[in-house]
């Protein structure tokens, strides 16, 4: 540990996992350090048992999507597949903070998703009634519920778009992203896993149509069993085995306001107007939408996209219109064709991938992560993952999540 | 040449949007256009002879690229015309003017 620079400061805190170089091999090879990587390693070591794991990230860990995202949890997907799995990840939200014995700031104050048109109306009508089939937590709002629930939104008739109704999921909410990485980090860093940073796949080994290891920026690596799990550089990373991806990756935009006293208690999405708004828990109202049009890697997108979102958010919060926006930046999300994630073997033996969560898989992280793991130790599809496996796009199995809900996150 | 300088004013952090070169218009700014994908994907010559996998790739499967890339765009509020462009998904950069003839498909 550094000694204190100065005899006037406290020493620099304990570090919260070592750091160190990569072993020449590895039982399995995690690609990408962001939520879903660590939580995989994690969960390999923890359900599974394998701990000679190495999660390789290019940069930092958790400096991706994983430290971009606006950190909303919830599971009330329409589709039984999709409830499936984001449900299971939820109920691992519940239980994570004793899990890992870190406080993560999961906040389960409750997911409401305006309606501005019939159509919406019957598509959230619709969509609680699926979820309570498949055990979710759901509810239909009307216009005094949510007044009491959120009473900072306008409600007013004369709104250029009116709000109608809303649906609402009470166990839903928002936890901090860097302390839920860091959890995990450290966690799987205990179990013996390396989390090896500054360490950038440039090459996968396939020799007879198999994965052997990679090839890294500091030098190369066997694997008995390669994850892919890059997000936005999935397709680039795939590529490097030869595997093609139905994926594009495109910039997702995000904003906070300066800190603000505690004025909204709840999350509120609306994808008619679109733009979804919480609060942090030090105070700063965060916002997000919809993708920029266009592909890209560059981490940053066009401004009017920002502009759009903040029009949407002052029709339904006119007392935001005196916030300062502080801060605006971008991610780079891997969207599917269906906005379902990809989950599976490739047609190299050895090689999986986990991708194509998009503007969603934040609050999938435990529950990606215990799959992935579940997957990588046997070598074929947990149970859950398997309606996600590539597969569907040549039968045609789509889980249509963007056609039944428009946005993912 | 003048579209270099003008989308050069990314990498300063200064410039809000994109700056298109339509092929008839000229440079315009990107909330004129919208935005059409990888250029050059063909319809099927033979779809008949196509089976699940090949049509899986024709209607699912596209290049995403961290670089060049062929695209397209159509300038919606503008000369309502379709062109294909070539931009770098790094810099935002559009590399080289695009031609007016009609784009495939
Ligand atoms: C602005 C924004 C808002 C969002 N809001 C929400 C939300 O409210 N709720 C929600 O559920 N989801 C949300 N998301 C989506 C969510 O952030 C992502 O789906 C999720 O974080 C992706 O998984 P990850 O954490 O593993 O990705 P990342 O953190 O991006 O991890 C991938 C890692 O792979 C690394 N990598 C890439 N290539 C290589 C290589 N060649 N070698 C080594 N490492 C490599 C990258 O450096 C990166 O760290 C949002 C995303 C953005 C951008
Ligand atoms: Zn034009």
């Amino acid at each position: 540990m550094p000694a204190s620079p100065s005899p006037h400061l406290p020493d620099h805190p304990a570090h919260l996992w070592r750091n160190p170089d990569p072993k020449p091999a590895y039982d399995v090879v995690i690609i990408g350090g962001g939520g879903h990587g660590l939580a995989t390693a994690y969960y390999l070591a923890k359900n599974h048992g394998i701990t000679n794991v190495a999660v390789l990230e290019r940069g930092w860990l958790a400096g991706g999507n994983m430290a971009r995202n606006t950190a909303i949890i919830r599971s009330n997907y329409l589709w039984d597949e999709s409830a499936a799995i984001y449900e299971h990840s939820l109920k691992l939200w519940e239980k994570l903070p004793d899990e890992l014995d870190y406080d993560v700031l999961f906040s389960q104050r409750g997911v409401m998703n305006l309606a501005h048109s019939l159509g919406d109306i019957r598509e959230g009508r619709r969509r609680v009634s699926a979820n309570r089939l498949n055990g979710v937590d759901a509810e239909w709002l009307e216009l005094d519920e949510i007044n009491r629930l959120c009473p900072i939104i306008n409600l007013s008739p004369e709104s250029r778009y009116p709000v109608l109704g809303a649906t609402f999921q009470p166990r839903g909410g928002i936890a901090k992203h860097d302390l839920v990485a860091w959890a995990y980090a450290r966690a799987a860093d205990a179990l013996g896993v390396d989390l090896i940073q500054g360490c950038e796949v440039i090459g996968i080994d396939v020799v007879d149509g198999r994965a052997t290891g990679v090839r890294t920026s500091r030098g190369p690596i066997a694997a008995g069993r390669v994850g892919i799990v890059a997000a936005g550089h999935a397709s680039i990373v795939a590529a490097m085995a030869g595997v093609a991806l139905p994926l594009q990756s495109h910039p997702l935009q995000a904003l906070v306001t300066e800190l603000l006293e505690p004025i909204h208690p709840t999350v509120v999405m609306s994808n008619a107007v679109h733009v979804y708004v919480s609060q942090a828990h030090k105070g700063e109202l965060v916002m997000g939408a919809g993708i920029d049009s266009y592909n890209s890697y560059a981490q940053r997108g066009s401004f009017h996209i920002i502009e759009h979102q903040l029009a949407a958010a002052l029709e339904l919060f006119p007392m935001f219109a005196r916030a300062h926006v502080l801060r605006t930046w971008a991610g780079i999300v891997d969207v599917s064709p269906d906005a379902s994630p990809i989950i599976g073997a490739t047609p190299v033996e050895n090689l999986f991938v986990n991708c194509g969560w998009g503007t969603g898989g934040f609050k999938a992280t435990p529950g990606s992560g215990w799959v992935m793991a579940a997957t990588l130790a046997a070598g074929s599809l947990h149970e859950l993952a398997r309606p996600y496996a590539f597969e569907r796009f040549t039968t045609g199995a789509l889980i249509d999540e963007h056609g039944a809900a428009a946005v993912a996150h | 040449m003048a579209l270099g300088r003008h989308t050069a004013r990314w990498a300063s952090g200064s410039a809000l949007m994109l700056l298109i070169p339509c092929p008839w218009c000229g440079p315009r700014a990107e909330i004129e256009f919208r935005y059409g994908g990888q250029a050059g994907v063909a319809y099927p010559a033979d779809p008949d002879a196509l089976d699940d996998e090949a049509w899986a790739r024709y209607v699912f499967f596209r290049d995403n690229p961290k670089g060049q890339f062929a695209e397209r765009w159509v300038h919606a509020a503008g000369c309502r015309r379709w062109f294909d462009a070539t931009r770098d998904t790094v810099t935002h950069e559009f590399l080289e003017p695009a031609g007016t003839e009609e784009p495939v498909p």
